[in-house]
C-alpha cells in the first residue's frame, strides 16, 4: 500500500453558476520515505491538488468532482473534519510558498511551534518549549531560546522558512508537502533549505510530495516525477529517466527551454503560446494547439496517460520517440 | 581601475559609472548604504548582466543608470555626459535614449489605459511624431514584439504575465532609445514563456543596435544573455569579467558559491555545491573588512579588518576584476 494514492481526482471551482474544472482525473502515489516531485507552470493545478490533500480549499467555491486521496489507506476526502484536523499538522505536514503569509504575524515562533504540539500532542508548559527548542535547533537554527520570543517580521525570509519547517514537522509527520518552499528565497538560501529538507527527511524517514515549477531543483530532490498541464497530469515517471527521454511534447519543451542548453546568446527552444485558462480546454489533448507533434486526433480526442516502459507514462497521441 | 572603464578600448563606452555611491536614511539615524563605491562601462551594443541577491543593490544601481537616482558621490555618463550636470528638462531629453524593462509590467501599464495608449505614452512624452504617426508606429511595435494588431485597443488585463511583458518591450523601444535597462524582465514568467521573452529581447538588440544591462537574480538566465556580468554583494560589485570566464573561474568565493548554488537537471554540469551559512548581513550595518568575511568559506584573518583590494586579472583582452583579499595586493596587479 502507497502511503499515499491519489486515484482519479477531479476538481472544480464554482463562480456565479459557472463551473470550471482544474484537476482533471489526477492520479499519482507516493511510497514512504520517497521523494515525488508535481512539477508543471503557474495555472497546472498543483498547488490545488496539494491544498485538496490537505483538504485547506475553502469549498464553495472548490468541490470534488470525483476520485479518492488515500493516505494509509483512509481517504482523506471522506473523513469528517474532525478527523481530518487531527491528521493535519501531525501525520501530515505542509509548508507553504511564502512562510510571511502563512506564519500568524502577531503570535510569537515558539507558541506558533507549542500550539501544534498543544493541539496534537497535549503538550504544555516545559515540556512543549523544550521540543521547540529541539526543533529550531533541528532546522538549523542557531540561540533556539532567543529566537522563541521573536515574532515573524523579526525574521530574513531564510529564517522564516526554517520556522515554517519546524512547525510542519514537530510531529514527526509521515508526509511533508512543500510547495514552492524556496521560490521566495535567494539562491544561496534556498541551497541551505533544500540541504535542510534532504536531511530532515533522511533522518526522520518521511516522505516528501514537492510542488515546483523549477526542473533543476526536481532534478537534485526527487525520486518520482509528475508533470502537470491545464490540470492534468501528462507524463509520470522516475526522475532520471524523465530527464533523460522525456516522452510527452510538454516535458521535452519545458526540458529544451531551459537558457543553459544552448550556446550562449543562441535561440532557446520555446512553446508557442500560453496555456489555456480553465474552461477554455477543449475536448481534445489541452496541449495540442502549442504542440508541434500534434496529429488530427490530439483536438478531439483526450489521451490517457499510458504505459511507456521503465515506469514512465505519458498522456500523449504522439509521444517523443 | 582604468581597464575596466574601457571595454573594447575602440568604441567610447555608451554608459560609464565612476565610483558611484547611492545612500539612504535608514532606521535609527544609520545609514543604509545601498550602492557602494561601483565603477564600471557599457560598451555600445554590449550586454551586462547584473547579479545579486535581494538587497545586494542591484535595482539602485539600474536606477541610478537610468537618472531616476541621484548618486550620492561619483558619476553616471551617458555617452560622456554627466547625468547630473543636466537640467531636469535636458534629463528628461536624454531619457527617450536610455529606458526601462521592469519585472512586473502589470505594475508599470495604467490599467485604464488601452495598450496601445500606453505604448504612444512616451512617444507623446518626446513629442515624436503626430497622432495618426504614432498609430502607424504603435501598430509597427506591436508587430516587432509579436503581438496581435488589435491589441492597441485592448487594456492591459486581458493579457497574460508573457504579453504584458511584450506590452512593456514595446513601450521600452518606442522611442528608439539606444540602451534598456531590463530589471528582473524575466523573473515573474513561466520557463515555457521565459524563453520566448529572452528570444525577443536578443533579437531586438541586434535589429535595433541597442546595449542592454541586464539585472536578475538568476544566474542562469544572466549567463544566457550576457556579453560580460557584474556580481554584486551588499552594494558592491566584487567580481566582473565576461561571462564565460565568471562562470568557468570564477575567482570571488561568492560568486564561486552562487553558481553552485543554480539547481542543475544536468548531472554532467552538477558541481560541488557550497552551502553558505547565514544570511547576507543587514546593509544598514555592514561588517568591518570584507562584507563577504562572515559568510565566507575561505575568511582569512585580514579580510575581518581590511577591505578588500580591487585586483584586476585576466588579459587585456579579457580583464577580470575580483574585489577579494584572495586575489592580488591593494594596488592591483
Amino acid at each position: 500500500m502507497s502511503l499515499l494514492a491519489v486515484e482519479e481526482l477531479s476538481l472544480a471551482f464554482d463562480d456565479d453558476g459557472e463551473s470550471r474544472q482544474v484537476v482533471e482525473e489526477a492520479s499519482f502515489a507516493l511510497e514512504a520515505g520517497r521523494t515525488l516531485g508535481l512539477v508543471g507552470e503557474s495555472g497546472c493545478g498543483k498547488t490545488v491538488t496539494a491544498m485538496s490533500i490537505m483538504r485547506l480549499l475553502p469549498s464553495p467555491p472548490a468541490r470534488v468532482l470525483n476520485g479518492r486521496i488515500l493516505f494509509e489507506g483512509i481517504d482523506l476526502l471522506r473523513l469528517p473534519a474532525a478527523e481530518m484536523r487531527a491528521i493535519r499538522g501531525d501525520r501530515i505536514g505542509m509548508v507553504f510558498q511564502e512562510p510571511m503569509t502563512s506564519l500568524n504575524p502577531v503570535l510569537s515562533v515558539g507558541f506558533q511551534i507549542e500550539e501544534v504540539l498543544r493541539l496534537h500532542r497535549g503538550l504544555r508548559g516545559a515540556e512543549a518549549r523544550g521540543q521547540a527548542i529541539e526543533m529550531l535547533r533541528h532546522v538549523g537554527i542557531g540561540a533556539p531560546e532567543r529566537r522563541l520570543g521573536q515574532y515573524p517580521h523579526q525574521l530574513s525570509g531564510g529564517l522564516r522558512q526554517r520556522v515554517m519547517i519546524a512547525i510542519a514537522l514537530v510531529c514527526r509527520p509521515r508526509l511533508l508537502i512543500a510547495d514552492e518552499p524556496t521560490t521566495a528565497l535567494d539562491v544561496t538560501i534556498q541551497a541551505q533549505i533544500l540541504d535542510l529538507l534532504r536531511r530532515l527527511k533522511r533522518e526522520l524517514g518521511m516522505a516528501l510530495l514537492l510542488i515546483t515549477h523549477d526542473l533543476g531543483i526536481v532534478a537534485e530532490m526527487c525520486d518520482e516525477v509528475a508533470v502537470m498541464y491545464a490540470g492534468r497530469i501528462v507524463e509520470r515517471a522516475p526522475a532520471g529517466v524523465l530527464f533523460q527521454r522525456p516522452r510527452h511534447p510538454y516535458t521535452a519543451g519545458l526540458l529544451a527551454a531551459r537558457p543553459r542548453l544552448v550556446p550562449k546568446g543562441g535561440k532557446l527552444a520555446t512553446i508557442p503560446g500560453t496555456v489555456p485558462p480553465p474552461g477554455r480546454r477543449g475536448a481534445g489533448c489541452s496541449f495540442a494547439e502549442r504542440c508541434s507533434r500534434a496529429l488530427p486526433r490530439c483536438g478531439s480526442e483526450r489521451p490517457a496517460l499510458t504505459p511507456g516502459g521503465e515506469d514512465q507514462w505519458a498522456a500523449c497521441w504522439n509521444p517523443v520517440p | 581601475m582604468g581597464r575596466l572603464l574601457e571595454p573594447g578600448a575602440v568604441s567610447r563606452p555608451i554608459l560609464e559609472v565612476e565610483a558611484v555611491a547611492k545612500h539612504f536614511p535608514g532606521k535609527g539615524g544609520r545609514l543604509l548604504r545601498a550602492v557602494e563605491n561601483v565603477s564600471l562601462a557599457l560598451a555600445p551594443g554590449e550586454t551586462l548582466g547584473i547579479v545579486g541577491e535581494s538587497g545586494s543593490g542591484k535595482s539602485t544601481l539600474g536606477r541610478l543608470m537610468l537618472g531616476l537616482h541621484k548618486p550620492t558621490a561619483g558619476r553616471v555618463r551617458f555617452e560622456g555626459v554627466d547625468l547630473a550636470s543636466l537640467s531636469p528638462a535636458a534629463l528628461r531629453r536624454l531619457r527617450r535614449h536610455m529606458q526601462p524593462v521592469f519585472q512586473d509590467p502589470y505594475a508599470s501599464l495604467d490599467p485604464r489605459f488601452t495598450v496601445g495608449a500606453s505604448i504612444a505614452e512616451p512617444l507623446a512624452i518626446h513629442r515624436i511624431g503626430d497622432a495618426a504617426q504614432r498609430r502607424r508606429r504603435v501598430a509597427e511595435l506591436l508587430d516587432i514584439v509579436g503581438l496581435e494588431p488589435d491589441a492597441a485597443r485592448r487594456y492591459p488585463h486581458e493579457f497574460s504575465g508573457g504579453q504584458r511583458q511584450r506590452i512593456g518591450i514595446a513601450r521600452a523601444i518606442a522611442p528608439e532609445p539606444k540602451l534598456i535597462v531590463a530589471d528582473e524582465p524575466v523573473s515573474a514568467l513561466d520557463v515555457s514563456i521565459q524563453s520566448q521573452i529572452l528570444n525577443l529581447l536578443i533579437d531586438l538588440k541586434s535589429r535595433l543596435s541597442l546595449s542592454y544591462v541586464f539585472i536578475s537574480h538568476d544566474l542562469a538566465v544572466v549567463e544566457h544573455i550576457s556579453d560580460r556580468v557584474a556580481v554584486m554583494y551588499l552594494g558592491q560589485v566584487v567580481e566582473l569579467a565576461e561571462t564565460a570566464a565568471l562562470y568557468k573561474r570564477a575567482l570571488h568565493p561568492y560568486t564561486r558559491a552562487l553558481i553552485s548554488a543554480i539547481p542543475e537537471p544536468e548531472p554532467a554540469r552538477r558541481r560541488e555545491r557550497i552551502i553558505l551559512s547565514g544570511d547576507a548581513p543587514n546593509p544598514e550595518e555592514p561588517p568591518p573588512g570584507c562584507p563577504f568575511h562572515p559568510r565566507c568559506p575561505e575568511v582569512m584573518p585580514r579580510c575581518r579588518t581590511d577591505p578588500p583590494p580591487r585586483a584586476e586579472l585576466g588579459s587585456r583582452a579579457s580583464p577580470h576584476l575580483a574585489v577579494c583579499h584572495l586575489h592580488g595586493d591593494p594596488g592591483g596587479r
